[in-house]
């Protein structure tokens, strides 16, 4: 029985396997290979050299990956914060209410999120919806918040909060009533309770939700374009243009390389310290 | 005021919206006792627990620990603790972890706290090697083991119990019964239990409370209640029970539908000119002999006859209803179902219930 389950299962997985290894191997490899090519090549028959690597750290391409990085950190942090008590009330006390709120954050996902971006730049540039309508009926001017760093962390949390939302409802949801009552009733204040006992019960869909918006935010580039206004350069930013305007596939594949290998070591962390099948179902 | 009482209750009234939980709890707990709360689901005893435990606002009412008032307190500052029906183990740490919670909490230092582990373990006769365990690698039983474990390092003043037995298999929840009663014992403190089972309030308690639509219907000991229940509730639901309506006319003389009276039987609890219910335990009741003479006999069919391990139970089918008569295994009586039956009892083997029919 429990064999023929294993064949059955393995049978199954034939045509995903099949696919993956086509449509996400494959290009992965030809990214690598490409990584380790001569400057501005089209094919892989050349010597390979590490130039792009050395372009990485000379031509100042470091600082956008760690812009990139620390925005989708900070984005990430404040989405941790911002979600706990959203997520709280909808996986304890909302009750059917959550099901509103649910559609209300999945809706705003139907629209693509360009122009749910260029939205926020309408709202907010100058003489827009809030500072024209504002010196109109007033007078009183402000400057646009667009155009900096916080305006583009502040995207990337609005972009992403779903992302965090649902996963951190799961994980809380996760969390049994009685033991943060037992956990109160032996003496344990509401922080320790949350430190002690919740946080660690809901810790699968705090990963979990962290990852998908730290690994979203790492790669997303709208943000620092329409919102940003280029103010700091995103990495996607620069392997977009490496790979179209500069020409230059064997530098876009080596920021490629090293964005993933920079995000697969810190998604290995985090799912390696919780136990997934917790949040994505039972493995019997 | 009784200077005994460890926790005293006055006036309790709980609602939910409309609906009245409690309805008017009095009670005094003493120090050391072992204290049952026993009642059908939704009788109020977990919605009481609650209260004690500070988990939920009661309504109206009072609660005095030694002289302390303690209603407002809320959960985690009060002295008391309580055993989970689910238990309510922390599934990410470990055994000892799950014990020494509450002394972390009060910052006791960390080989203080190990000893104390220890000392639990071995009180609970779990071995010491349990520290590292996982919860989830602990059977049954020896969760029920670390739950109260962690509830007695926390030292509380009262150990509550929400039924914690209940989810456990019959043979396990015989042993453990028994532990519980003998911990109760060995550490001298005091438990307050609840439960839908009367069997195991029988086996632990020292007092037991009756509890119907959020009252107290009896308090007292197990004896007393199974022998001098105050109700009809409370008669049938201390197990099986025959009842009989019966009757005193002005002059005393008795009389009760389909029971024959020999003249000369006395009930000196029922007042001339009164009726009430007239309790006899299975039991009590005998099969009509050569020689037998009853105070109190009745007549009909045998209906049916069932094995309960070390007894035989017969029910017998009378004007009045059906009547349980129980027999040890050894004296068992050969009868066929169907035959005609006479059955009797003496009024030292009743119990009258103040309760008309």
């Amino acid at each position: 029985m429990n064999r023929l389950d294993r064949k059955l299962g393995l049978l199954s997985a034939l045509p995903l396997t099949a696919v993956l290894a086509l449509s996400f191997v494959a290009p992965m490899l030809v990214v690598a290979i490409f990584s380790v090519m001569p400057q501005k090549v089209f094919s892989f028959a050349n010597m390979p050299d590490f130039s792009s690597y050395r372009v990485f750290l000379e031509q100042g391409y470091y600082k956008s990956l760690m812009w990139s990085v620390g925005m989708a950190f900070a984005a990430t942090l404040i989405l941790l914060v911002l979600c706990w008590p959203l997520a709280y009330g909808m996986a304890k006390v909302f009750g059917r209410f959550t099901l509103v709120l649910t559609i209300a954050v999945v809706a705003s996902l139907f629209v693509s999120e360009n122009i749910r971006l260029f939205g926020w730049v309408l709202t907010l540039m100058k003489g827009g919806l809030i500072e024209g309508h504002l010196r109109a009926f007033t007078g009183i001017s402000f400057d646009t918040p667009l155009y900096g760093v916080p305006i583009i962390v502040f995207g990337l949390v609005y972009v992403y909060l779903p992302f965090m939302l649902f996963p951190l409802a799961q994980g809380i949801a996760m969390v049994p009533d009685d033991t943060r009552q037992a956990a109160y009733d032996l003496g344990a204040s509401r922080w320790q309770v949350l430190w002690q006992i919740e946080v660690p019960l809901a810790a699968p869909g705090i990963v979990v939700g962290s990852l998908l918006s730290f690994v979203l935010a790492c790669g997303a580039l709208a943000e620092s374009k329409i919102l940003g206004g280029q103010a700091v350069i995103a990495i996607a930013d620069d392997i977009e243009t490496a790979f179209t305007f500069g020409q230059n596939w064997p530098l876009g594949s080596a920021l490629s390389v090293i964005l993933i290998v920079i995000i697969g070591v810190l998604a290995l962390y985090g799912v390696g310290r919780v136990d997934l099948d917790a949040i994505m179902g039972r493995r019997r | 005021m009784d200077s005994t009482a460890l926790l005293r209750l006055r006036g309790i009234v709980k609602k939910f919206g409309s609906f009245t939980a409690l309805n008017g709890i009095d009670l005094e707990i003493r120090e050391g006792e072992f204290f049952t709360i026993v009642g059908p689901s939704g009788s109020g005893k977990s919605t009481l627990i609650r209260l004690l435990v500070g988990m939920d606002d009661l309504t109206e009412g009072t609660i005095w620990l030694r002289g302390e008032r303690i209603d407002q307190t809320p959960a985690n500052l009060r002295p008391t603790c309580m055993v989970f029906q689910s238990l309510a183990l922390f599934p990410h740490m470990n055994v000892g972890q799950n014990i020494e919670f509450p002394l972390k909490l009060r910052k006791v230092a960390p080989q203080r706290r190990r000893e104390r582990v220890n000392e639990l373990l071995d009180l609970l006769r779990l071995p010491r090697s349990y520290y590292d365990k996982r919860i989830a690698q602990c059977s049954g039983g020896e969760r029920q083991r670390v739950a109260l474990a962690r509830a007695l390092a926390f030292d509380p003043e009262i150990l509550f119990f929400d039924e914690p037995l209940s989810a456990l298999d019959y043979r396990l929840r015989k042993t453990l019964e028994k532990e519980l009663k003998d911990l109760h014992a060995r550490t001298g403190k005091t438990f307050v239990y609840i439960t839908h089972s009367l069997e195991e309030a029988m086996v632990m308690s020292d007092r037991i409370a009756i509890m119907r639509e959020g009252r107290f219907e009896q308090i007292a000991v197990a004896d007393e209640i199974y022998n001098r229940p105050v109700s009809r509730f409370v008669a049938e639901f201390m197990g099986e029970v025959n009842l009989f309506e019966i009757r005193a006319d002005a002059g005393g003389t008795l009389s009760g539908k389909a029971l024959e009276i020999a003249p000369d039987a006395r009930l000196d609890a029922l007042a001339p000119g009164t009726e009430a219910l007239l309790m006899v335990r299975p039991e009590y009741l005998r099969f009509d002999g050569p020689g037998e003479r009853f105070e109190f006999a009745l007549s009909g069919t045998l209906h049916g006859e069932y094995a309960l391990g070390s007894r035989i139970q017969y029910e017998i089918e009378t004007e009045t209803g059906m009547v349980t008569v129980e027999k040890l295994r050894e004296d068992r009586v050969r009868l066929k179902e169907g035959q005609p039956v006479r059955v009797g009892f003496d009024a030292a083997d009743t119990h009258v219930i103040a309760e008309p029919a």
